[in-house]
């Protein structure tokens, strides 16, 4: 069996992977993958600890922040819709102010 | 019923101030006279029915309503009726009613609703004046003493549109903020020593000691009350006020600043006279402060051109001589000369008016001279007022002056007696330097015709003195002028000594009020006064004249030698005055000229104005423009309102900085911010 250890490696790859997106992209779509992989980066360490401990907890968790990552998905790119009619654009950089 | 009397004239004055613009100014004028009127019968009312009183139980107490009650002050808001009061009620309702008819035709130029507000603030000093004479407490007394400043204050300042005047008002109202800020203290002293507030209760509680050797708490006491009344009534230091005070209407120079008002101070000596009797170290004081202050008005007064300042120095030194009688502790003589002052000093300020209204405004002697033809009503009430004051017998002033300059002889203060008798030929020579050049000799000006230039200007010619071209004062004035010269010349005879054949009645009624209770209730009159009077003379030798029981032969010729001597020293001031500026014009002037700096120097009031301006009001413009509005105001104060704003201002410069806006700056601070935390637990 493949020790906790490569499971606990593997998501912390993936979470930096996906904050490095967040932080580097210059696209709010990528950004926005970036975070669902950030996202199950950290289910991914859920369930390998649910799954070491032998219990189902973990496997719950990780349903509610699929759950919640699905609305946030639905939520994230209607704003970027919404944006992108207000400025042609997807980059981030170029929505720094409140109003205009 | 003692409540009438003050409040009467408060109607009056509600009554003109609420409704005086919608009033004509006939109406108002007689809203204002008929509430001097009612105040004076109810006056004669209550002293009537306090003279048929045994004179030992001659103290009626009204109180009106519970004032101040704070632990152990219970303090009502209670009016006292004794014979010093009954006197003074008489002089403020009497004279002041006088002044009130007299008013209706000298301020009648006025427009209706300035005549109207002249009257309610008429009415409302006479109120307080009043409030202030019938106090039977420091507090209540206080109250009117106060009133009567503000009113003083308004009046001064009645026509403010002029600068001078507003000045003027300003600094009689400040000039008296220091007086009173004496007699507050001497109050708190008073409360604190005596734990009384009560005039009769303090005198029963001074009066059980015996008085004070050193310079005591008592003295302390009495001496800060001394600065209350030197700056009500204008003695040195703070005397500067009174004749600038002159800028006023006449009639109110005649009313508050030569009859009532600046009297409050000698009259508040003789209601505590008692405490001022155990104060032996204070009353040297006095008698020194009113006998210098006396002399040095009187000095002015010699050389000044303007009719109603020679006017207001006069005041000033018979300020003085009054504080003389306090200070030898002859109280009944100073209140005596307070009284008959009143009549002939209102009179002159009132004949004074009568000229000027006649010259429409014209005040300077330089440019009047002959008036005695135009005018000779004025002229002739005018001397007889002049005679009194100057202590030409038989007239009032005589009486008066006389006994106080007896008394300061025979109680032993022989230097203050010297200096006050030269300031009695003082006196004579000035009164009779103004009517010799005001209504003798040719007249110095034409440029003013004696025209009733003030009536035709506002259109007043339906109204009697106009219409008929009369020169001379108008009926409401002449009778009011006549009367008081009567006044002037028999206000005295309830005053004649004993020494001429009289019984000198005003002194034998005063003397309840100026002794201790205790001592007073012990029955035989006589007795009693020789004893107070002994108590309040202390440095005298109890040689029980007292003005009543008849003095020894020596005593007797010794009076009667004085009395001869200062009559003497009246006509002679009357000849001086007559030679210099009736016989030889020219040897006044070369007088002058001889003594060009003396001159100089009376003529600048030796230059008291102008030493206080360097000394206290320059430093305090200083401090304030420099130190206190440009240092603590600008800089401090305002330098900490400006410093918050500017250091939020600047710290939001700096932290509006992190508020990019960037979503991906946020990220990475949230980011930063989980790591730390994290860290922070997982490292702990």
């Amino acid at each position: 069996m493949v020790p906790l250890g490569y499971y606990l490696l593997l998501s912390a790859i993936l979470f930096a992977t996906g904050t490095l997106g967040v932080f580097l992209r210059r696209n709010v779509i990528t950004v926005l993958l970036s975070i669902e992989v950030m996202l199950n980066a950290v289910n991914l360490a859920f369930i390998s600890f649910g799954r070491f401990q032998g219990s189902v907890d973990g496997q719950v968790i990780m349903f509610f922040v699929v759950t919640v990552a699905a609305a946030e998905a639905a939520v994230g790119l209607a704003l970027v819709i919404a944006l992108f009619r207000h400025r042609e654009s997807l980059n981030p950089d170029a929505f720094t102010s409140l109003k205009w | 019923m003692l409540l009438l009397i003050p409040l009467l004239p408060f109607l009056g004055f509600l009554v003109n101030a609420a409704t005086g613009r919608r009033l004509a100014k006939s109406q108002s004028g007689a809203v204002a006279c008929l509430a001097m009127f009612g105040a004076f019968l109810a006056s004669g009312w209550a002293v009537w029915g306090l003279l048929r009183l045994r004179p030992d139980s001659r103290d009626l107490v009204q109180v009106v309503v519970p004032w101040i009650e704070s632990g152990p002050l219970s303090l009502p808001f209670a009016l006292r009726l004794d014979p010093l009061s009954a006197v003074m009620i008489l002089v403020v309702t009497g004279i002041g009613f006088l002044i009130h008819v007299y008013s209706t035709a000298y301020m009648h130029d006025e427009r209706a609703s300035e005549y109207a507000r002249y009257f309610s603030y008429l009415n409302l000093f006479a109120a307080f004046m009043l409030v202030l004479v019938l106090g039977a407490s420091f507090p209540v007394m206080f109250v009117g003493w106060e009133g009567v400043g503000l009113c003083s204050y308004l009046l001064i300042g009645f026509w403010f549109t002029k600068k001078s005047a507003s000045d003027a008002g300003k600094k009689a109202f400040i000039v008296n903020r220091v007086g009173d800020f004496g007699f507050l203290l001497g109050m708190f002293l008073v409360w604190s020593h005596f734990g009384s507030l009560d005039f009769r209760e303090v005198a029963r509680l001074a009066g059980q000691a015996p008085p004070e050797a050193g310079f005591g708490i008592v003295s302390l006491a009495a001496l800060l009350l001394f600065v209350g009344a030197t700056g009500k009534s204008a003695q040195i230091p703070l005397y500067v006020w009174l004749p600038d005070a002159m800028e006023g209407p006449t009639p109110v120079s005649a009313l508050i600043h030569a009859a009532t008002m600046v009297t409050a101070g000698v009259f508040m000596i003789g209601r505590t006279a008692v405490l001022f009797g155990h104060a032996p170290a204070t009353l040297a004081v006095v008698a020194a402060i009113g006998v210098a202050t006396a002399l040095m008005a009187g000095t002015i007064g010699l050389v000044q051109n303007d009719i109603k300042r020679v006017l207001a120095y006069s005041t000033v030194s018979q300020l003085g001589l009054m504080f003389v009688a306090m200070g030898v502790g002859a109280f009944a003589a100073g209140i005596f000369h307070l009284y008959t002052h009143a009549f002939f000093k209102a009179l002159l300020f009132l004949g004074s008016g009568a000229v000027i209204h006649a010259l429409a405004g014209e005040q300077d002697i330089r440019r009047m001279g002959g008036l005695r033809r135009d005018l000779p009503v004025t002229y002739w009430t005018f001397l007889v007022g002049a005679l009194a004051i100057s202590g030409v017998p038989l007239l009032s002033g005589f009486f008066s002056k006389d006994e106080i300059l007896w008394r300061a002889f025979s109680s032993g203060h022989t230097l203050v007696w010297g200096v006050a008798v030269v300031a009695s030929l003082l006196t004579a020579i000035y009164m009779f330097r103004l009517v010799f050049l005001t209504f003798h000799g040719e007249r110095r000006s034409a440029s003013h015709d004696l025209a009733v230039a003030g009536h035709g200007q506002t259109g007043g010619g339906g109204h009697g003195p106009a219409s008929e071209g009369g020169h001379d004062a108008p009926p409401a004035m002449a009778i009011v002028l006549v009367l008081l010269a009567v006044g002037s010349v028999v206000a005295g005879y309830i005053g004649v000594p004993a020494v001429l054949g009289g019984s000198n009645r005003i002194e034998q009624f005063l003397a309840p009020s100026f002794a201790a209770p205790g001592i007073e209730a012990s029955g035989d009159h006589g007795a009693n006064r020789a004893e107070a009077r002994g108590e309040m003379a202390p440095g005298s030798e109890p040689t029980g004249e007292g003005g009543l029981a008849p003095t020894g032969e020596g005593g007797h010729s010794a009076e009667l030698g004085l009395m001869a001597f200062s009559s003497g020293i009246a006509l002679a001031g009357i000849g001086i005055a007559a030679y210099f500026f009736l016989r030889r014009r020219g040897a006044a002037d070369a007088v002058a000229a001889r003594f060009a700096w003396l001159h100089r120097l009376l003529l600048n009031k030796y230059y008291v104005d102008e030493i206080y301006d360097a000394a206290i009001v320059q430093p305090i413009t200083r401090t304030s423009e420099r130190a206190l509005w440009k240092a603590v105001d600008a800089g401090v104060i305002d330098g900490a309102v400006n410093g918050a704003g500017a250091l939020i201002n600047g710290a939001a410069a700096t932290l509006r900085r992190l508020q990019t806006g960037s979503m991906r700056a946020y990220a990475l601070s949230i980011f930063v911010g989980v790591v730390v935390i994290l860290g922070y637990f997982v490292w702990r």
